[in-house]
């Protein structure tokens, strides 16, 4: 278990009229190199739960752990439980950023470097790195999030909308994190840009074993590349499960003003009018080979005869 | 002559390099010939980079041509004179819903476009309740944009052009920044609009499934318009459209896969129904008689009455231009 959340709520603008509870009693664990994808309306407090997770926010009640190590307790085991923690004792907060990794929505706005290899690097810099070690670090982001070396000494203000897009997240990976977490990462890319990207995050995760969260309203995205769900609604966990789990609730999920993916709808559809079909096909490719076979199931073969 | 009429259009934009003097020309639309008919519903498709949001500009004139010429309701845009004339016509709504929005109420935003026009007092509040009675925000007329979601403070921005009753909205990616709710929301919207008011809609979007429903496509590729037609005859075109760096819908992309594993299906399937009756048809089909392989027959066009007065409507079309 890398990350755990352990009762907490969060209050914005706490005792004031406006008062708004927008975590309430969380409790969650994630192991290391998951897949996790985060869905909920606006307003239902994913933003405000992936920024507990590096220590952005702190918790009103309940408490965070990475790696078993409450990130707003004492590190002195003598201090422990205590409200107030002495300033020696504080977990280092700036470290914790760099294990968890966040990605905010439109990251690219937050380029400002002269050119692309130097914003990457800004990151490993601010680490205490040596200078071979920040380049080494920043080259191997770059290459991981498919940046073409072409573009290392090119301000980064002259690429393109997925170009910048990949620096910015290039600039998060070159500091190391275990976690990266990605707040709609594919939000105003065109189709191959959405895709790219995804692939991307998907081969850090395959080859890195980084631990991913893709926050997303894409439905049909997480179904295709996230191992486990989480929906958030109401500041609380509605479902946390595989995608076949999750989207299976369907019909309660448009309640949270969610929908599951469309191949979703099909199958369940072909299923009440009589078909047998698997209802928890969530991609195309397994709602197809559920199809197909339900169909060559009402026909007999004939011998020596194949159904291409 | 349509609504908005392009013949030749070209723009370059200009790139200046670290010394003034060394300029660059950057083509971004190039001989874009096209013709919106009044009360149509118009989607751009392309991948980014494509040129459609330079196109866009065209239509309300906040880019004038480098060559060729765009008329807005018969008015050629480059005519100085008659440029509020043209932006009274075509209003635009853009990407990001806080960028467009400047009064500190709802009502108070929408009204700032007619009291630019110089409209009456008692005028202004006519159409302040009309058009957010249109998009649906008329209760929270009083409210504060900033305590909006993301979908209704697109529909203000929306109510706020239609405030200036244009006779076509230009919207740019109004839904990427927006949840599936407020998506829906704003598609709703704006298909109201287009039906109820006959406003012309020219909709630039990422979302294919936004597109199913228009009259017309148009996809771009570096600054030209490669492919036009119906949502149909477009996106019959998968292994095109994917070359383009586009997609197509979920279920039209899952139809494909099927046709391809030698189900008999037709081509361009859009909507979920749609495919559900054509799978259960076949499914029939092979309970009763198993067909081999050689005899399936080749549909090409969907089975329902829609498809077939889209496909005439722009038949039509084609032959307009010709």
């Amino acid at each position: 278990m890398i990350l755990e959340l352990k009762n907490v709520s969060f209050t914005y603008s706490r005792g004031t009229t406006y008062s708004v509870k927008a975590l309430d009693n969380i409790n969650l664990s994630i192991d290391e190199g998951q897949f996790i994808g985060v869905i909920g309306h606006t307003g239902s407090g994913k933003s405000t739960l992936i920024q507990h997770l590096n220590g952005l926010m702190q918790p009103t009640e309940g408490q965070v752990f990475y790696e078993g190590q409450d990130i707003w307790g004492s590190t002195n085991p003598a201090e422990q439980g205590k409200k107030k923690v002495s300033k020696k004792n504080r977990y280092d907060l700036r470290s914790l950023r760099t294990h968890v990794g966040l990605v905010f929505q439109y990251p690219e706005n937050q380029l400002f470097e002269t050119d692309v290899i130097s914003d990457v690097s800004f990151g490993p810099k601010n680490q205490g790195l040596d200078e071979t070690e920040i380049r080494r670090r920043a080259e191997e982001a770059l290459r991981q999030t498919g940046v073409a070396e072409k573009f290392w000494k090119v301000s980064p203000f002259e690429l393109s909308g997925g170009q910048k897009r990949r620096v910015a997240i290039a600039g998060v990976l070159a500091m190391n994190p275990k976690v990266l977490i990605l707040d709609e990462p594919t939000a105003g890319l065109d189709p191959q840009g959405r895709d790219d990207i995804l692939d991307q995050i998907k081969k850090l995760h395959d080859e890195r074993g980084i631990t991913i969260l893709l926050v997303s309203h894409s439905m049909e995205d997480v179904a295709n590349y996230a191992d486990r769900i989480i929906v958030v609604n109401d500041g609380k966990i509605a479902y946390d499960g595989t995608p076949k789990e999750v989207f299976s609730h369907y019909r309660e999920l448009e309640q949270m003003g969610l929908a599951a993916p469309q191949t979703t709808y099909i199958v369940n559809e072909l299923a009440e009018r009589g078909m047998d079909v698997d209802t928890t096909a969530t991609t195309i490719t397994e709602a197809k080979e559920s199809i197909l076979k339900a169909l060559l199931e009402k026909r007999q073969l004939r011998k020596g005869e194949t159904f291409v | 002559m349509g609504i908005i009429k392009s013949v030749k259009l070209a723009f370059d934009y200009l790139k200046y390099g670290e010394d003034e003097s060394d300029v660059q020309k950057v083509r971004a639309i190039d001989d874009v010939t096209i013709d919106i008919e009044k009360g149509d519903f118009i989607a751009i498709l392309g991948h980014n980079g494509s040129g459609k949001s330079t196109l866009a500009k065209h239509m309300n004139a906040l880019l004038l041509p480098t060559e060729g010429t765009m008329w807005v309701d018969g008015i050629d845009t480059a005519k100085e004179p008659e440029l509020w004339k043209v932006r009274q016509k075509a209003g635009m709504v853009f990407q990001n819903p806080d960028n467009q929005i400047i009064g500190s109420i709802v009502e108070e935003d929408v009204g700032f476009g007619p009291e630019n026009m110089g409209v009456p007092t008692d005028e202004i509040w006519t159409r302040v309740e009309e058009s957010l009675t249109k998009v649906g925000m008329i209760k929270h007329r009083d409210k504060s944009p900033n305590r909006l979601s993301g979908g209704q403070k697109q529909r203000v921005a929306i109510a706020g052009v239609v405030a200036m009753r244009p006779d076509c909205i230009v919207l740019d990616e109004p839904t990427a920044m927006l949840d599936p709710n407020g998506r829906q929301e704003v598609l709703r919207t704006v298909s109201e609009l287009n039906e109820k008011e006959n406003v012309t809609v020219i909709l630039i979007t990422h979302y294919m499934e936004e597109v199913i429903h228009a009259d017309h496509v148009f996809v771009m590729d570096s600054g030209h318009v490669v492919m036009q037609g119906t949502p149909r005859e477009i996106f019959s075109q998968v292994d095109r459209l994917k070359k383009l760096h586009l997609d197509v819908p979920q279920v039209t992309e899952l139809a494909y896969e099927l046709k391809k594993s030698g189900i008999d299906l037709p081509d361009g399937i859009l909507t979920k129904e749609e495919l559900v009756e054509e799978l259960l048809r076949v499914s029939e089909k092979m309970k009763s008689k198993p067909q081999s392989k050689g005899t399936r027959s080749e549909k090409t066009s969907g089975g329902n009455k829609a498809s077939g007065k889209a496909r005439k409507k722009s038949n039509e079309r084609e032959g307009t231009k010709k």
